[in-house]
């Protein structure tokens, strides 16, 4: 039927709205999370600006609040996730040797649904009352009882886009378990699909429960029923239960994808193959199921029995093992390679370290003693933001200078590249690592003043805060200046590059790729 | 194009297979709900006692051993009523059925009808913690200005564990909107 249109691109506002090529659909899925960074991270730069000197100065407490809630948000559900399914879409198809997705129909709803999505979430702000105040955990009963009359728009929205990334993992995995190339067994698949496909049974099992969760918010709040109300029989601590059921598995959600894009990234520019291959899949198949069994962590401090603590203590401590195995196999494949450092390479390396110190400040955490000190104090937010932007953003801008060649078929700018690196990776450290000193000195977090010895630490982290948000204006310079031309790439783009996306096709890659199943070795 | 409808076909299965499993775990998520309550009742976790009332078994008293309960009573924000046990602690015998009574009373001018949740503390002891009469096993209605005597009896079992010797028997008393709305419609309509 569609065997006619070889080449042939739609033009205009339908080759966007009514896609169904797995590049155009990558394509707007990395551009929407763009705009989202900006969104999400102007939110941020007003959390920074309120918290540059004690007491309150440029917002009022509540609309702090708002953003402190939407920044989270944004920056979960609008930012990282649809980013790492814009990955997937331009990639796992190229390397597995597929045509397209499997269900590309599903692939343009699963796309189109996010805007509205965001566009529900972020209207709230307009509203008369409050946007959603109660934290991206939106725990029971601050949004339940106490929650602003937007909340119900706060629930059609995670409603949205649970549907969405449910549709998307569907898609990725129909497409990476039917769609291989002939002779592309499992094993054979680069890590990045490997992760990609541990990902979306990973989003399968755990969407539904948060959508589950946020329904019975919806009937508690407008029909009467008590899940989360005390008075009524419930319990607002199975609340956090239920809710980070959902969210532990979702924090791997958030990094899986990233280690399988540095597993890409490190052996292209070590020109040596990956150190441990199987030992990766394992592991990365380890640390998801592990993160079914240790939600509790987040919520050491409700008054668990000792014998829980210690269960959850415990697993979470097994989950150092899998992690490290990964970053041995990283380092051991740099080993005595013969190392070039492009920008590409620099953010991987970076992610390696500066992950590995958040790994560090959550092993702290797991230890239910003295969680107790850390709990809901700016370390936590020290720690989650090592994993969050020095993991899976840097993961991102790593991916995205690694591939960009490939996509637009011009090399991007590597002096601004690396302008952007260092200051990123300066700022970024002024920003996040006094944080653990303020956690442990005990500043809480999500509240808009503080008490007058933490100002230094907090000067510093709103400066280095100012440089990362303004120097993400250059990485927007530097895609878009790729995009309208410069030195032509490559097919292979990058001396040790492999795989099929950068050994069979051409750069840019076509808009129809592998109509013909590629051989495999 | 037989190999493109088998590809389809495949896929199709693959789907249905992902469908299935998206609406399995929704469902488990809502059967986390009354798991979370099986637990917290086999194992007495969170302070839960039984909301129902305990059969009266024969009287087998421990007169070995004394066991210090103290009484609180709180009321939930919203909740315009006075609320307090009549002694704030006794000692009992394991084994032993002791009655203790709370006093309520409703300071605001509308009627009101409020439920009481339990709770045990030490959480270990909640499941060695029976009652077999209690007024927040029913909703509890007061009007304007009246004062109720709200009686519990309960039995601390004999086989609590020798290192704990006091528990804490707590109420807190929430407003029912829904329920005062409701108990109001119907005392309009006997009007």
């Amino acid at each position: 039927m569609s065997e006619d249109h070889h080449d042939h691109k739609p033009t205009g506002i339908g080759r966007w709205l009514f896609s169904t090529n797995h590049k155009d659909i990558g394509t707007m899925y990395l551009w929407f999370s763009f705009l989202m960074l900006f969104i999400g991270g102007g939110m941020a730069m007003i959390i920074r600006a309120e918290l540059y000197q004690p007491g309150m100065q440029l917002i009022e407490p509540d609309f702090f609040n708002q953003m402190t809630t939407l920044h989270g948000l944004i920056m979960v559900f609008g930012v990282i996730m649809p980013a790492f399914v814009g990955f997937a879409n331009w990639l796992v198809p190229m390397m597995i040797g597929a045509p397209d997705m499997a269900l590309p129909r599903m692939n343009n709803m699963s796309f189109w649904i996010l805007p509205f999505a965001f566009g529900t979430l972020i209207s709230t702000l307009f509203m008369e009352g409050s946007a959603p105040n109660f934290g991206w955990t939106f725990y029971a009963p601050l949004s339940t009882t106490y929650g602003p009359a937007s909340t119900d728009y706060f629930i059609f929205g995670v409603h949205l886009m649970g549907i969405s990334s449910i549709m998307g993992s569907i898609n990725v995995i129909v497409t990476i378990l039917n769609m291989r190339a002939p002779g592309m067994t499992l094993m054979k698949m680069p890590i990045f699909v490997w992760t990609w496909l541990i990902t979306a049974f990973l989003l399968i099992a755990v969407m539904p429960v948060l959508a589950g969760v946020v329904t019975m918010m919806l009937t508690d709040r407008n029909f009467g029923t008590s899940f989360f109300e005390a008075s009524g029989g419930g319990d607002p601590v199975m609340f956090q239960h239920v809710f980070w059921f959902f969210g532990h598995p979702e924090v791997y959600i958030m990094i899986l994808p990233s280690f399988g894009i540095i597993s890409q990234i490190i052996p292209t520019f070590s020109r040596k193959k990956l150190f441990g291959y199987s030992s990766m899949v394992y592991a990365t198949s380890s640390i998801a199921i592990l993160s079914f069994i240790v939600w509790a962590h987040h919520m050491y401090t409700v008054g668990m029995p000792l014998a829980g603590e210690l269960f959850f203590m415990l697993a979470t401590m097994l989950i150092a093992v899998p992690t490290g195995v990964k970053v041995f196999n990283w380092t051991a494949t740099m080993w005595r390679g013969s190392l070039t450092f492009e920008t590409p390479m620099m953010f991987a390396i970076a992610f390696i370290i500066l992950f590995t110190i958040g790994g560090f400040s959550g092993l702290m955490m797991s230890i239910t003693p003295v969680d107790f000190q850390y709990h809901d104090t700016y370390f936590i937010v020290a720690h989650f933001h090592y994993v969050l932007v020095t993991g899976a953003l840097f993961a991102i801008f790593a991916g995205a200078y690694y591939w960009l060649p490939k996509w637009t078929g011009n090399m991007y700018d590597e002096t601004l590249g690396k302008i952007h690196f260092w200051i990123s990776l300066v700022s970024v450290n002024v920003l996040f690592f006094p944080m653990h000193f303020l956690g442990l000195a005990g500043m809480p977090r999500r509240i808009p003043d503080y008490a007058l010895q933490f100002t230094d630490f907090n000067q510093m982290a709103s400066i280095g805060a100012f440089v990362f948000g303004g120097i993400q204006l250059l990485f927007l310079y530097i895609v878009i200046k790729c995009i309208r031309g410069g030195e032509k790439a490559t097919d292979r783009v990058w001396e040790g590059a492999e795989g099929l996306e950068f050994e069979q096709l051409p750069s840019p890659a076509p808009f129809h790729s592998f109509t013909e199943a590629p051989e495999v070795k | 194009m037989s190999d493109q409808n088998q590809q389809k076909d495949a896929n199709r299965k693959v789907v249905k297979k992902l469908l299935l499993a998206t609406v399995f775990m929704f469902g488990f998520g809502y059967a986390l709900v009354p798991l979370y309550d099986i637990f917290c009742d086999i194992t007495g976790l969170n302070g839960r006692t039984s909301d129902k009332a305990a059969e009266v078994k024969p009287v087998d008293i421990d007169m070995n051993r004394w066991i210090t309960v103290e009484f609180t009573g709180s009321l939930n924000d919203n909740m315009p009523w006075k609320f307090k046990p009549a002694v704030s602690k006794m000692k009992v015998r394991p084994g032993e059925p002791s009655r203790v009574n709370y006093i309520a009373k409703n300071v605001s001018s509308n009627s009101i009808v409020g439920n009481a949740v339990p709770s045990v503390s030490p959480g270990q002891a909640a499941k060695y913690f029976t009652k077999t009469e209690c007024f927040c096993f029913t909703q509890q209605e007061l009007k304007s200005g009246e004062e109720k005597e709200m009686p519990v009896v309960f039995i601390v079992d004999k086989n609590i564990p020798k290192r704990i010797n006091t528990v804490t028997l707590s109420y807190t008393f929430f407003n029912s909107p829904a329920a005062t709305k409701e108990k109001s419609k119907v005392s309009m309509a006997n009007k």
